[in-house]
């Protein structure tokens, strides 16, 4: 039967498993919005107030499921809003098929109204992309991206499609199985018996895990291993929730703003074994001092990571999940007392390290900013504080999914909230993208889980039009506002390395956060004291829809621990002075 | 620091050269030179690229080459069993008092003359990289009103071959 393009686009959407798409419509997608409308009982869309939040949205439902994110967008402007949501789901290597209208054939190359060389743009942020002129290979190409956005290191992949292909009329077969992706690279039996070697020949191992293996699904495989070899872990940001932040090998987040544990214990182990991590240099600081004192055993899936940022004496290429577990069948059971002695020391530290700064107030010389703190009238031992407003929020969340923003919100939820399973922290880290959070968690939200926002009056200032939409889906989400009136992460650098020159970082904003969600038609509770918060959480949990927390911190908090920017575990700041 | 040239066989599709030479942008890799042209079989292009580094940078470009969709093969050649060529088309002043010399420069470089005009010669001249060079230098001093080069093409001795055909 002949079919139209915009059909075709929607059949095999559906063909591909694709329940629920992201999206904005536009002049050169009516065709495809249309096919849409027709099926909507057998496809979702979910109409965002931005494409840059469809973008975020696509990619949060795919981080919290592992399947493919899918965004459609007309064409120029609304494909260029989806460049941000695209870049972060490419460094995150996240799979997400963009959908692009682009005008007619016809009009390509004469600047036409609405017109933009989208393939050109992307080119750089996707795995690969598309643009289709002959509407004979629209299904492959399409059915080709979901394929390639999948396939090993997953990553986006954008297809573009011309108005007149949309309109044309083709046969159609739908296929019966969604395209199964390329087979994994498989790990050398030599090199995982020359790991297996050096592992049991290492006193102090230490593992290094990234966000490998939770898009690799390895995350038993990866404790069988730490726990046969007597080895801690600690992983990147990207790693987190791939074992649960409880378990007893684990040490938390490493790098910039890491775990003392983690970061210290890395540093004095004899062996590293790194899974499916990249050595962003925000995990490792300066790449000389890093690798200096021990053995670096590298497994990744991409061949192309070996070697890029930090030279390893074994780099292996393979699927994690399988080389993890036949490496834990290669190496040799034993305990490491004297390690674990030291580790449970490093532990110790930490925990006083933790206390000690906590225990210190903020807030005394504030200076004359307008941040809203200065406001609550409060001294300054009694006021909210980050790591609280973490715990109590953790405590009713049960198992909800956790989503950041960019900022010092994003490292106290990273290195504090306690994550139980895999996909269940949604966070952007390679690209660091402020903004990213309203959209990912209504992404994750439309996925089915109950989720909360961790965010700061800088990000969710970028993308708050996002609360229209979530309050149209009457998601059930928790934004948990982190408000200090400045931008607290680069006020913290401007206060350690520039001479506290707060260079437009202080906000001056009026936004009053709860009048501004009972607007968009949530609910808001603003809080200034964890009695206060604890009240309100109950509240928001219990709460149908979206609820705002707007949570006064002080704009002198710091994420510590800190490696400064291009330094080393000597350099590590532990406090401010 | 050397010079690594490898040969790259890419579907022949639009867009791909952007692929190839974007990805050198991107990453800071910087090309010497890069020709791209048909193949044996029509729906393959092949494309050799030269450019400086060290040998960590040369895995780099071959492992960032290896993962770009339209990309099917990448080698390294090893320079000493390839034929390296590239083709030279220069046009010099043609004044009397020097034609001669020009004439002899061209005859011991196996270079042609193509066209002849009573102000100007265009001479062509296929061979290495530094032979190129050396004829150029030569006739600098004879005014070169312009020039261009193809930029290499590299295809390796005997039986190895660097090719998809499926």
């Amino acid at each position: 039967m002949l079919i139209s393009g915009a059909k075709i686009v929607v059949e095999t959407l559906i063909e591909q498993g694709c329940d629920t798409v992201f999206g904005y419509p536009g002049g050169q997608v009516i065709n495809l919005f249309d096919e849409l409308y027709l099926c909507r009982d057998r496809i979702d869309h979910i109409l965002t107030a931005h494409e840059q939040g469809a973008a975020h949205a696509a990619d949060g439902y795919a981080r919290a499921t592992g399947k493919v994110g899918v965004v459609i967008a007309t064409s120029g402007p609304g494909a260029t809003n989806l460049v941000t949501g695209i870049a972060t789901a490419f460094l995150d290597s996240v799979p997400m098929v963009a959908i692009t209208g682009n005008v007619p054939c016809g009009l390509i190359g004469r600047d036409s109204f609405q017109e933009v060389d989208i393939v050109g743009v992307t080119m750089p942020i996707t795995k690969h992309n598309f643009i289709v002129k002959d509407i004979r290979e629209l299904a492959d190409t399409l059915r080709m991206a979901f394929k390639i956005a999948k396939s090993g290191r997953p990553g986006p992949v954008l297809v573009d499609i011309p108005k007149d292909v949309q309109v044309a009329k083709c046969e159609f077969e739908p296929k019966a199985q969604p395209v199964i992706p390329y087979p994994l690279p498989f790990a050398s039996d030599d090199k995982l018996e020359q790991a297996a070697a050096l592992i049991d020949k290492a006193e102090r191992p230490y593992i290094y895990f990234g966000g490998g293996i939770i898009a690799g699904k390895a995350s038993d495989e990866l404790i069988a291993l730490a726990e046969k070899i007597d080895a801690p872990m600690g992983c990147s940001l990207m790693g987190l929730s791939a074992v649960p932040s409880a378990h007893p090998k684990f040490l938390g987040m490493q790098g910039m703003h890491g775990h003392y544990a983690s970061s210290v214990a890395e540093d004095e182990a004899d062996l590293v074994i790194t899974l499916g991590a990249r050595f962003s240099d925000r995990a490792t600081g300066n790449k000389n001092r890093f690798a200096q004192n021990f053995k670096l055993i590298h497994i990744d899936i991409d061949g192309a990571e070996l070697h890029k940022n930090i030279p390893a004496d074994l780099a292996v290429k393979g699927d994690i999940k399988d080389a993890a577990a036949r490496l834990t069948e290669l190496v040799t059971k034993k305990e490491r007392p004297e390690w674990q002695k030291r580790i449970a020391g490093l532990r110790e530290e930490e925990r006083l390290r933790t206390e000690q700064a906590l225990s210190k107030s903020y807030g005394k010389d504030c200076g004359n900013c307008s941040a809203p703190c200065d406001k609550t009238g409060l001294p300054a031992d009694q006021r909210l504080r980050p790591y609280d407003i973490v715990d109590i929020i953790s405590s009713h969340a049960g198992d909800a999914v956790v989503v950041t923003d960019v900022g010092q919100h994003q490292m106290w939820a990273a290195q504090r909230y306690p994550l139980k399973k895999p996909r269940t922290f949604l966070t952007s880290g390679g690209l660091g993208t402020m903004g990213y959070g309203m959209g990912a968690a209504i992404g994750a939200s439309a996925a089915g889980k109950h989720t909360v926002l961790f965010t700061g009056d800088g990000s969710f200032g970028m993308n708050l039009n996002e609360l229209a939409t979530a309050v149209t889906q009457e998601t059930p989400l928790v934004i948990v506002i982190m408000n200090n009136g400045v931008l607290g992460m680069v006020r913290q650098w401007q206060t350690l390395f520039f001479d506290k020159h707060y260079s437009n970082t202080t906000l001056s904003r009026k936004t009053d956060f709860v009048k501004l969600a009972e607007a968009f038609g949530a609910e808001g509770r603003r809080c200034f004291t964890a009695e206060q918060l604890e009240e309100a959480a109950k509240e928001a949990f219990a709460h149908k829809g979206p609820f705002v927390l707007d949570c006064v911190v002080d704009c002198d908090e710091f994420v510590l621990p800190m490696l400064p920017p291009g330094g080393s575990i000597d350099d590590i700041i532990t406090e401010i002075k | 620091m050397d010079q690594y040239v490898i040969g790259v066989i890419v579907s022949n599709v639009s867009g791909v050269l952007s692929r190839v030479s974007g990805m050198f942008t991107r990453r800071g890799f910087n090309i010497d030179c890069l020709t791209v042209g048909e193949t044996e079989s029509s729906g393959f292009s092949r494309i050799t690229v030269a450019f400086r580094g060290d040998d960590e940078i040369k895995d780099r470009i071959v492992q960032q080459l290896q993962k770009l969709h339209d990309v099917r093969e990448v080698e390294v050649l090893n320079k000493n069993e390839t034929v390296i060529r590239e083709l030279l088309l220069i046009k010099v002043r043609n004044k009397a008092e020097y034609r001669q010399d020009i004439m002899t420069a061209v005859e011991i470089f196996r270079s042609k003359i193509v066209d002849y005009s009573p102000t100007a010669l265009v001479c062509e001249l296929t061979g290495e990289t530094s032979k190129i060079d050396a004829f150029i230098e030569l006739l600098k001093p004879y005014g070169i009103m312009e020039m261009c080069r193809t930029g290499i093409v590299a295809i390796e001795r005997g039986e190895n071959c660097l090719k998809t055909v499926k």
